[in-house]
């Protein structure tokens, strides 16, 4: 069997930041691994570690506070963490772009629209300022906004419009793999609904894998192939939709699903995780979600949680998997 | 059907701007019954977070008339106003910026209660406060800190302590939890549950998330640009939704469950301001159903069903 | 009970700035000069003699250089250098101190008055700022020397006028911002008075921009103050205003330069030691360093 060609491949990152108030650990060991076409969710709360892992990813966490202690990040066969400087800003935008949670604040006011695009162009492709706009317009059509809009500044459009000139910058190169930070979470529901309509059209089009982050398992379900359930800076379980989904396996999971709201079924109470988030700056020895686990036991608190298989493609990091025929109760509405 | 706690009578907010007038609540009316939850839903500038605001006098109303335990509460000023607003209360939708940094969670919750003279001295000030603290769930060892040290969840039910400690017959929920993550959020809708059932309060319940107001209100309303479009109680609206924005917006939620399949209706263009609003319907430039009657006047809220109330002609 | 005010964490906002001011070693170090330029100035008018030590002349001593007994020589009349300015040092704080307290007072009041009521008001009072602004604080001090009389009193009035439109702006431009926060509304919801805001909310809050705009202020009042003097506009001789002492040496630069050089030492490290410590109020309050 030929072994496919990943996009990306994520080996044990561990990023801290230092911080007066102590080592925030962020990010403590994920591995992931990316296919073209493919599209991976990853799902969690404030301070999961979601957007660092983003950041990481572009070799773009923030200096000097945070430090990748550990790892390699390859991205189309190049690891971001030891390519020299002027490779890394080839990789953005031309392999790997992405895109902001907030609109408002990723354009720049005193350039209009259609530069700001072309600006993308013209660094990665190295067309004349003409061409660049020429794409520039095409892209603002692929994204649905009129052509005659080029030459607005930001301040002119909605806050749905914004985020598509944000996507269409993140588009414009064409890269192998595009990261979405929360891309509808400060847009209204139809205005999402028209977004991710894009972004899943658009990479219909050009084969473009995607890492979408995200604390809505709904826009999980209508965008992904593949899911990671990030708690406290590590990948609690991965797996397909179905794997999630259908044969959840972590507690985390399970409480994640019991305390949504749920449409179907218009229930009298919400089953919330008891307790708060981990504090970020105490590393525990054995599982990180011990403290809030109803299914926790003296040794998940004592040894540190292993991946285990479950099946070809769902992982689990909870050791109470091996005993036999342990399972949690997941309410399935 | 018992008296309404609250009745909202063609409530108008309209603010000046420099292009025109901008209509941000216009002709709402509606009732909310003794310890029943009115879920308000719709999208950012749909005008329902000045709705309640003006409920509770917090904005002047520019026309219309809202009424308290059946009295006209649409003019009362200085005493009056400061007596009635024991009976109402607000929470918050940022427990971030609602919430004074530079006092302690302790002076927070006293506030009221020493702005009311409700406590006979200090040390009662100090009960009460631990009282209210416990009541929502929060550990004592907190009275002494600062917001900032609290964490989203913990520093929402600060503000619902705050406003407990008048004893309000009635709350306004201004998107009270979409700042939390869904974890924490479920807490907080447990907690307001709860004091709902042990204290018959009476929720408004604001909030632009679908699957929230679902699954705690009674009934829900759907405003579009300062206007409700449909009411309906919670069941009825997600089973049988009418109006066409309705149908959109509950088609848009993104559902978590991989195994039913649904259609979804994407609405074209975006919600625009509401300013110097002509005569027509206000969702005819999105809607899939428009034709000519639309353009002419403004459809009202009509009942086509018992308690189904819709502002549409295509359903009239 | 009593000890839960104690628990974890209770050191609130001003806890936390006296925290980041520690870390500042310019700040620190410029709090101590400081601390010790105001202990010398208390001292030096109690145990120095303002008769014998300061003012009384001794024409055969005149313009002598620095020497044991008089370390930093004596001016044209024979007076101790080091006495006078080790006496002179309460002027300059005196005013720099008074000046800056005057117009914090009238500047933020005015500033929080119009910040939070808008309106017409506001219009009134910050038009009125404006006016007041652009006159020159020498022409104001000539003004107000020449009705009252010239004294130290009238220095810090004119110093204190001149700069209440900056505190003016200042605590306006800050209430508008805490006006806008969403405790003011929920305080106006659980039924709070304006007064009641104002004073248990906008105040405490719009605090720090004013508080790192008193002690920037204190260096720049006590420049001008210095200057004035040195026109013959402040602190009539013989009494040993810095900038009158730099005024007198002024036409000894030839023959004595310990008497141009010392007072003006004197004013810089006082001024330096005072921006140090605003510079480490500003960075301790700083926001972005907060949350």
């Amino acid at each position: 069997m030929v072994k496919e060609k990943l996009v990306l491949e994520i080996n044990d990152l561990v990023v801290n930041y230092e911080t007066d108030n102590g080592t925030v650990h962020a990010v403590n060991g994920i591995n992931l691994k990316l296919k073209q076409k493919q599209s991976v969710g990853i799902v969690g709360e404030t301070g999961a570690g979601k957007t660092t892992t983003a950041l990481a990813i572009l070799n773009l966490i923030p200096q000097p506070t945070g430090i990748i202690k550990n790892g390699t990040i390859i991205v189309d066969g190049k690891n971001m963490l030891t390519i020299s400087e002027s490779d890394l800003r080839m990789m953005r935008g031309k392999g790997v772009s992405m895109i902001f949670q907030d609109p408002m604040t990723a354009l720049n006011p005193v350039f209009t629209i259609g530069e700001q695009i072309a600006e993308s162009v013209r660094i990665h492709e190295g067309v004349s300022n003409k061409d660049a706009m020429q794409r520039a317009i095409e892209m603002l059509e692929i994204v649905g906004i009129d052509k005659d809009r080029a030459y607005d500044y930001p301040h002119q459009l909605s806050g749905g419009m914004k985020q598509r000139v944000v996507i269409a910058i993140a588009l414009a190169c064409q890269a192998k793999l595009l990261i979405a930070d929360e891309p509808t979470t400060a847009l209204d529901v139809t205005i999402q609904a028209q977004v991710l309509e894009l972004i899943r059209s658009y990479r219909e089009k050009y084969d473009t894998a995607m890492i979408l982050i995200t604390h809505d398992l709904g826009i999980v379900a209508e965008t992904c192939d593949e899911v990671a359930v990030m708690y406290a800076g590590v990948i609690v379980e991965y797996g397909t939709l179905e794997d999630i989904f259908n044969r959840t396996k972590h507690p985390y999971t399970e409480g994640l699903f019991n305390s949504l709201p749920n449409i179907i079924e218009r229930r009298s109470k919400l089953t919330p995780i008891p307790g708060m988030v981990l504090d970020p700056t105490i590393l525990p020895d054995g599982c990180v979600f011990a403290d809030r686990c109803s299914y926790v036991i003296d040794t998940c608190r004592t040894t540190f949680q292993k991946d285990i298989a479950v099946s070809d493609t769902h992982i689990v990091r909870c050791s109470r998997y091996q005993e036999p025929g342990f399972n949690i109760k997941r309410m399935i509405a | 059907m018992s008296e309404p706690i609250l009745q909202v009578k063609k409530l108008n907010k309209y603010f000046k701007t420099k292009r025109g007038l901008l209509h941000a609540v216009d002709g709402v009316s509606f009732d909310l019954e003794f310890g029943k939850t009115l879920g308000v839903v719709g999208e950012s500038g749909c005008g329902k977070s000045t709705l309640g605001r003006t409920i509770i006098r917090l904005l002047e109303p520019t026309g219309g008339e809202i009424y308290f335990e059946g009295k006209d509460i649409t003019k009362l000023k200085g005493k009056a106003l400061i007596n009635f607003r024991k009976n109402i209360q607000m929470v918050f939708q940022d427990p971030f910026s609602s919430l004074d940094p530079r006092m302690s969670v302790g002076q927070i919750i006293a506030e009221p209660i020493n702005l009311h003279k409700l406590a006979k001295d200090k040390e009662d000030v100090e009960r009460r406060t631990l009282e209210l603290m416990d009541t929502v769930g929060l550990a004592q060892r907190w009275y002494g800190s600062y917001p900032h040290q609290l964490d989203g969840g913990r520093r929402q039910r600060i503000g619902i302590a705050r406003a407990l400690a008048l004893k309000p017959k009635m709350i306004i929920c201004d998107e009270p939890v979409s700042a939390l993550d869904v974890s924490i959020q479920a807490q907080i809708l447990n907690l307001l549950k709860e004091l709902q059932e042990t204290r018959n309060i009476s929720y408004l319940f604001i909030t632009h998330d679908l699957s929230v107001v679902y699954n705690f209100s009674d009934d829900i309303a759907v405003m579009y640009l300062g206007k409700l479009v449909e009411k309906a109680p919670a069941e009825e609206l997600f089973r049988n939704p009418i109006h066409p924005y309705t149908k959109a917006l509950l088609s848009a939620i993104p559902v978590p469950d991989i195994n039913k399949k649904r259609q979804r209706i994407i609405l074209e263009g975006e919600v625009f301001s509401p300013i110097n609003l002509p005569d027509e319907c206000r969702f005819r430039a999105r809607c899939n159903l428009r034709f000519d009657m639309c353009a002419k006047h403004e459809p009202e809220l009509k009942e086509v069903e018992p308690n189904h109330f819709v502002a549409c002609w295509a359903n009239n | 009970m009593k000890g839960l005010r104690k628990e974890r964490g209770s050191s609130g906002f001003w806890g936390e700035v006296l925290k980041e001011f520690k870390k500042n070693k310019g700040a620190v170090t410029g709090f101590i000069v400081f601390s010790l330029i105001v202990l010398v100035a208390v001292l030096a008018v109690f145990l120095l003699d303002y008769k014998t030590q300061i003012t009384k002349i001794n024409i055969p001593e005149a313009l002598q250089p620095s020497s044991w007994k008089h370390p930093f020589g004596t001016d044209q009349f024979g007076r101790d250098i080091l006495n006078r300015i080790l006496y002179g040092a309460h002027y300059s704080l005196l005013i720099g101190l008074c000046a800056v307290t005057i117009s914090t007072a009238i500047g933020s009041m005015l500033g929080i008055i119009a910040g939070y009521f808008g309106g017409l008001v506001e219009t009134i009072i910050m038009r009125t700022m404006d006016v007041i602004s652009p006159i020159p604080s020498v022409l104001l001090a000539i003004c107000i020397a020449s009705a009252f009389g010239q004294s130290l009193i009238s220095l810090m009035l004119a110093v204190g006028i001149v700069t209440v439109p900056a505190f003016a702006r200042v605590a306006r431009a800050s209430v508008m911002s805490v006006r806008e926060e969403e405790y003011i509304e929920a305080a106006k919801a659980i039924g709070a008075s304006d007064i009641n805001i104002i004073v248990k909310h906008v105040i405490p809050n719009s605090l720090p921009p004013i508080l790192v705009q008193a002690t920037m202020r204190v260096a720049s009042a006590i420049i001008v103050g210095s200057s004035l003097s040195f026109l013959g506009l402040g602190v009539p001789a013989p009494k040993p205003e810095w900038g009158g002492m730099l005024a007198q040496g002024r036409s000894f630069l030839n023959t004595s330069t310990n008497m141009t050089l010392y007072p003006g030492l004197a004013i810089m490290i006082t001024v330096l030691a005072i921006n140090l410590i605003g510079d480490g109020v500003r960075d301790a309050m700083d926001p972005k360093l907060k949350r």
